[in-house]
Order: structure tokens, then C-alpha cells, then sequence
């Protein structure tokens, strides 16, 4: 878990850095390698790995527009995706989707820039599984705003009549853009929101990737046991803005500095070092093993070819 | 003249950006008008994500100007609701894109109530979205939509080309009885990191005026075509049209400036004179505006020189990637293309 986050937060250093290119002196988001918007998932990461943890690739996973750090959780092919953010021909998709929009059929991983409107694919995946018999489950990922979205409430109904084997997995950053979870949300914390379904509900704090491997550990085996769905919420934090060029003045001064200090990768490294469960030898050799992968893709994405204009009409239907 | 229209004819001209210009509509309405409000997501602390309502946070506070949850069906929905008990509620739903969530409160509702109640429930409100790509993000954030609005009858749309009309339409759309949804490029919007076209900045008065709906603008006026266009690619129509004069082409452009109602009238009268038409249009070329504006030129029975074209984007969804996105989009070059083509009387 360790070293995907490693892998997670280098992919998002590097993307981040070839972001900007081309867009100063100034600031225009149709320029440079990586056009369009940009969300960031430094921070989150904990959230990913401690629930793919317990994923293979034949589980289907939704994601949101902040998706990276659950697309390398869940095994999304690392070259295919970064050259689909460089809108490339190699790309998962062709240059199509772009970074809102990954696909890799291969490992059953699929996301949308609408906000969460992947949970009732997660649903119908899931109620798939269980109809077929197969002991397979379904995640979608979405963050604490959507939880106030028609399509939380109406499918965490659905899959609780129908019993789906599925988990939602809810990242709270306590930020929906500029608008804090307090003033948007009625209740403090949504796993209290599973009840009114008859599901259970998790609350984990801390961003902890332990903890979360626990809770998500227990939610996916009842799923996988035929004892339905769940929900989990795992208080993380945002370390970017919203999208890159977000100057965050909303923020209450402070807040910032405070989630830097808690950023859980290093305090995962020094969990790891000081409980003598990894050397400074080995995270060496982890940290290296994490950024060469990164540094590859991204050098190959950049080395491929774009697409074709003509290439636009293709796979309009199948 | 009297001495004040003295004055504002020799004030200094005040080129705003059509965020501002709608920020002060909505400031100068609010002030006013105590029933007017504005709500939707990032829009009092960030202002809006496309910055249209900067500023209105600190003037009226958070009672009159609301950001919500994301929950589109409960805020459109009591949108609705507010409208029928007296209130002018302004809503934003950042992207177009987003509206498949809460349809049902805006095309079942908010512009069927006042035909369904025979007339007792108007729904006076405006909603205001971006829309438009050519900035690489995707299908799901980039789609004009004009078509899918325009179609559905109840409600008035208006797309403002520039600064000027953005104000003018906005006073007008709070006032309307009826729902409007006030479709803003974000090529226009002014906002340094959409890139902006400069034509779209343009002198704002700070008059209370209102831009009529229904009136379509001649944005440039020539003999030789007609160019129909609406929001950026009425840009894109008047740089083409720069461009034709080399080749001893005068071109005019028209601007639509909404869609319900329609100016077909306006356009008649220019293809009338000009005797061939072209229609550009950034959202999706099938049973949309290219083809109601071809139709309604037709029908009128307008004489053409050689048969009319437009340019539109093609049927499919909008991709990612620069490659296959630009191309795809209809541009200044297409338009010289497709008018010389049309003066040559070909297809
Ligand atoms: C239906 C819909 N409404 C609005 C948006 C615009 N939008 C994109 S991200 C976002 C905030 C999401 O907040 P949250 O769910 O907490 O996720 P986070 O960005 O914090 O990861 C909003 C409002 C959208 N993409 N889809």
C-alpha cells in the first residue's frame, strides 16, 4: 500500500509539472501538453489503497473526476494512462476520455465527471454479480458533496432492497470546490445516512491507510459473503485545490499548513520506519522502484503519437 | 438632446468582460428588486466558477446569495417553488453538461407549469450555465446544447455574444414571467484561463437597459452572405468575414441573441438581400439550430442563390484530446471555406 501511494503521489507530481507547462506567463488552460481541468488527489491517497487493497481485477470500481489515485489502486495500466491525459493515441481510450474520463475494461475501472452518477453503474454491476452468482463486488468512490446528490440516496435504496455486493466509498476532503461539508451537508457525518437504508455505515478518521484496510477489509468481505451493501466514510484531505489553478480563497488561513503537516505519506513512512517494518534501505529502493514506473510512463506518453483528427468518429457506437 | 443623454453620450466607455457585465445586472437588479436572489454551486465566496457573480457576496450576504449543496433536483426543484410564491430566483448550474441530473425540474416543471395552470402559475426565474469547448475538457464538460434547450417548448433561451448584451439580457431575463436559461460561452466569459475572444469585451452602459429577446443583431452587415452565428462563433463569423473582404467577399454576420424566441425574421430579410446563407453553430449539427434556421428560411419562401450550408459540430461526443477535439470544432478557416464554396455556387 505504501509504495502505490509512493507511485500515486509521483504520477501526480509529474502530471502537475507538465500541466503548467505552457501555460504561463499566462494561465490558460487550453494550452500545453495536458489541456482542460486538472484534479489533484495528493492527500487521498490513503483512501485508494486501503480499499483496492482488497480488490481484484475482475471487481468493478467506479471513480470520480479525481480519479488517479484509484485508478493506480485498482491496477489501471500506468502508460495507457498517462498517455490518455496527454491525449494520446496510445491512450487508454484513444485521446478521447482524457483525465475525467478513464477507462480500462481490463481491469474493470471506469469514472465520470458527473458528480455521483457512478454509483448506480456500481449498483447494476454489483446486482449483476449476484444474479450470475459470481463472487465478484462493486466500489464506487465519490466524494462528501455528492452525498447530497439524488443518485446517493435513490441507490444506496436500490442496492439495499436488491442487496447488491456492493461498497460506497465516500472521500471526505470536507471541501465540495469552495463549499465546506458544514455549509452543504445536514448531518456531520454520512456514514449516519447508511441507516436510513437499513445498511451499515463506517466512519473512519485519521486518514489512515490501516484503519481504512480494516474497514473496507470487513465491508467487502460482507459483500463477497452475500450480506449486501455498505457505506464507508473516510476523512481525508485535499492537498491541491479543486483543479489546478484553484487559488483556494476560501480556505481559512491555516487550514492549509495544518494538512501538510498531517500529508500520510510521510507519516506512513515513519509508521513503517519506526515499527522496524521497513528500512531506509528498503523505502530507497521502493520510492525508486514507484518514480522510475512514473517517470517511464510519462516519458512515453509524451514520446507518443496523437491521434488522427479523423480518429474522432470512431466508437461513436460499437 | 437632453443635457444628461449629453453626458452619458460623452462619458468614457467602460469595456467590461460578460462576467461583469452579468454581475452587474444582477447587482443593479437585486438592489432594485428585494425578490431577486441568486443560488448554485461556488457562486457566493468563489464568485462562480466562471466569475459572474463576483462580488455579489459581500453587497447582499449569504441570504440572497446561496451556494448549495449539490443537489441540483432539490435546488432547481425549489427554484420552481420560489418562483411560484413571488420570488425572481437566479440559479447557476456551472456546465450545461450537468443538467441531465435535474431535467425533470427544468423541462417538466419550471416550463410546463405555466401552461399547465392555464396561465395562474408563472415560473419567473434564469438559469444561468456555460457552455462550449475548444479547451480540452471533454464531453462532459464542453457541449453547447442550444438544440436540446431551444426544443422544449416553455422556455425562453438567450446566448449574449458579448458584454453589452450579457447586460441587456440579463435585466431582461429577471424580469421575463417566464423561465430563461442564459447560455454563456466560456470563450466569452473573460476569464483569463478560458483564453478570451476580445470581441466579446465591449462598452457596457451603466444604464438600466434591456436587449429585447427576439431581436436578432446584424453584428457586421454585407451583400454577398449571409453568416448566421450565436455566442462564439459569432466571433468566429466576423474574423472570416475580415478575412473574405481580400477576396472582394462582404459578408454579414448575424447574431442571433436568443433562440426562444427566434428572430427568423431578421434572418429572412438578410438572406433576402445577400441571397446565400450559412449557419454556425458549435453544438451538434443533427435536429438542431443549423437545421431550424435552414428550415426557417426555406419555408419563408426566401430566394437563394445556391443552396444554404452550415457548419456545426459533427455527431459525435466531444473528445479529449487536442488532435481530435480542434478539428472538430467549426473555425474562422471552415467558414472562408464554406463561403467561398457558396459564392462559387457549389455545394
Ligand atoms: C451533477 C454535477 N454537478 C456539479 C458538478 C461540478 N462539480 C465538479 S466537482 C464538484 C465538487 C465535488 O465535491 P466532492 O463530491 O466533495 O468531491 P471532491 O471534489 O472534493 O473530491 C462540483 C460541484 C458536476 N461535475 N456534476
Amino acid at each position: 500500500m505504501y509504495e502505490t501511494m509512493v507511485k500515486s503521489r509521483a504520477f501526480e507530481e509529474r502530471i502537475a509539472t507538465a500541466y503548467f507547462e505552457g501555460k504561463s506567463p499566462v494561465f490558460n488552460m487550453a494550452n500545453g501538453p495536458i489541456p482542460g481541468e486538472m484534479h489533484l488527489s495528493n492527500g487521498q491517497e490513503p483512501c485508494a489503497v486501503g480499499v483496492c487493497a482488497h480488490l481484484d481485477a475482475a471487481d468493478f470500481v467506479t471513480a470520480t473526476h479525481r480519479p488517479h489515485h484509484i485508478a493506480i489502486a485498482k491496477g489501471v495500466d500506468l502508460d495507457a494512462m498517462a498517455a490518455e491525459i496527454f491525449g494520446k493515441k496510445t491512450g487508454l481510450s484513444g485521446g478521447r476520455g482524457g483525465h475525467m474520463h478513464l477507462f480500462d475494461a481490463r481491469v474493470n475501472f471506469a469514472c465520470s465527471g458527473i458528480i455521483a452518477q457512478g454509483m448506480g453503474p456500481a449498483v447494476g454491476a454489483a446486482t449483476a454479480f449476484k444474479l450470475r452468482d459470481e463472487k465478484r463486488v462493486a466500489v464506487a468512490f465519490i466524494g462528501e458533496g455528492a452525498a447530497n446528490q439524488g443518485a446517493f440516496h435513490e441507490s444506496l435504496n436500490l442496492a439495499a432492497v436488491w442487496q447488491a455486493p456492493v461498497v460506497f466509498v465516500i472521500e471526505d476532503n470536507g471541501w465540495g470546490i469552495s463549499v465546506a461539508k458544514a455549509q452543504s451537508t445536514a448531518v456531520a457525518h454520512n456514514d449516519n445516512r447508511a441507516a436510513s437504508y437499513g445498511m451499515p455505515g463506517h466512519r473512519v478518521t485519521g486518514n489512515d491507510p490501516a484503519a481504512i484496510f480494516a474497514a473496507a477489509g470487513e465491508a467487502i468481505a460482507r459483500a463477497r459473503a452475500g450480506g449486501g451493501p455498505s457505506l464507508i466514510e473516510i476523512e481525508t484531505s485535499r492537498l491541491a485545490g479543486h483543479f489546478i489553478g484553484d487559488a483556494e480563497g476560501y480556505r481559512p488561513a491555516g487550514e492549509k499548513d495544518a494538512l501538510f503537516a498531517r500529508d500520510p505519506i510521510p507519516a506512513l513512512r515513519g509508521k513503517l520506519l519506526g515499527e522496524k517494518m521497513m528500512s531506509e534501505a528498503d523505502d530507497l529502493v521502493l520510492v525508486k522502484r514507484a518514480e522510475s514506473a512514473v517517470e517511464q510512463a510519462i516519458a512515453r506518453a509524451r514520446a507518443a503519437p496523437f491521434p488522427a483528427a479523423a480518429e474522432a468518429f470512431d466508437h461513436v457506437f460499437a | 438632446m437632453t443635457a444628461t443623454a449629453t453626458i452619458r453620450e460623452n462619458r468614457a466607455k467602460r469595456n467590461l468582460t460578460i462576467a461583469k457585465a452579468m454581475a452587474e445586472a444582477l447587482a443593479q437588479e437585486m438592489r432594485r428588486d428585494p425578490s431577486v436572489l441568486v443560488m448554485g454551486e461556488d457562486i457566493a465566496a468563489l464568485g462562480g466558477v466562471f466569475g459572474n457573480t463576483r462580488g455579489l457576496l459581500e453587497e447582499f450576504g449569504p441570504a440572497r446569495i446561496r451556494d448549495t449543496p449539490i443537489s441540483e433536483t432539490a435546488f432547481i426543484g425549489a427554484a420552481v417553488g420560489m418562483a411560484a410564491v413571488g420570488m425572481r430566483p437566479v440559479v447557476e448550474l456551472m456546465f450545461v453538461d450537468f443538467f441531465g441530473v435535474c431535467m425533470d425540474a427544468i423541462y417538466n416543471m419550471a416550463a410546463k407549469n405555466c401552461y399547465f395552470s392555464g396561465g395562474q402559475a408563472n415560473v419567473p426565474m434564469v438559469l444561468m450555465t456555460s457552455v462550449g469547448g475548444g479547451y480540452g475538457d471533454a464531453g462532459q464538460h464542453s457541449q453547447c446544447l442550444y438544440g436540446t434547450f431551444a426544443h422544449l417548448p416553455g422556455m425562453k433561451v438567450v446566448v449574449p455574444s458579448n458584454a453589452y448584451d450579457a447586460k441587456g439580457l440579463m435585466l431582461g431575463a429577471i424580469r421575463d414571467n417566464n423561465p430563461v436559461i442564459f447560455m454563456f460561452h466560456k470563450a466569452l466569459q473573460g476569464m483569463g484561463w478560458l483564453g478570451t475572444v476580445q470581441g466579446s469585451i465591449n462598452d457596457v452602459p451603466e444604464d438600466d437597459y434591456v436587449v429585447p429577446f427576439g431581436q436578432a443583431a446584424i453584428a457586421r452587415a454585407g451583400k454577398d452572405v449571409t453568416i448566421v452565428g450565436l455566442g462564439a462563433t459569432v466571433h468566429l463569423a466576423l474574423d472570416a468575414a475580415q478575412e473574405l473582404i481580400a477576396a472582394g467577399i462582404e459578408a454579414e454576420v448575424v447574431d442571433l441573441r436568443s433562440l426562444v424566441p427566434l428572430d427568423r425574421a431578421t434572418v429572412c430579410a438578410s438572406v433576402t438581400k445577400t441571397g446565400r446563407l450559412l449557419v454556425v453553430d458549435e453544438d451538434y449539427m443533427s435536429y438542431g439550430v443549423s437545421g431550424e434556421i435552414i428550415a426557417s428560411v426555406v419555408e419563408a419562401g426566401t430566394v437563394l442563390k445556391s443552396p444554404p450550408r452550415r457548419i456545426a459540430f459533427p455527431d459525435i461526443p466531444i473528445p479529449f484530446s487536442p488532435t481530435l477535439e480542434r478539428p472538430a470544432l467549426p473555425s474562422a478557416e471552415k467558414i472562408v471555406a464554406a463561403v467561398t464554396a457558396l459564392l462559387r455556387g457549389g455545394r
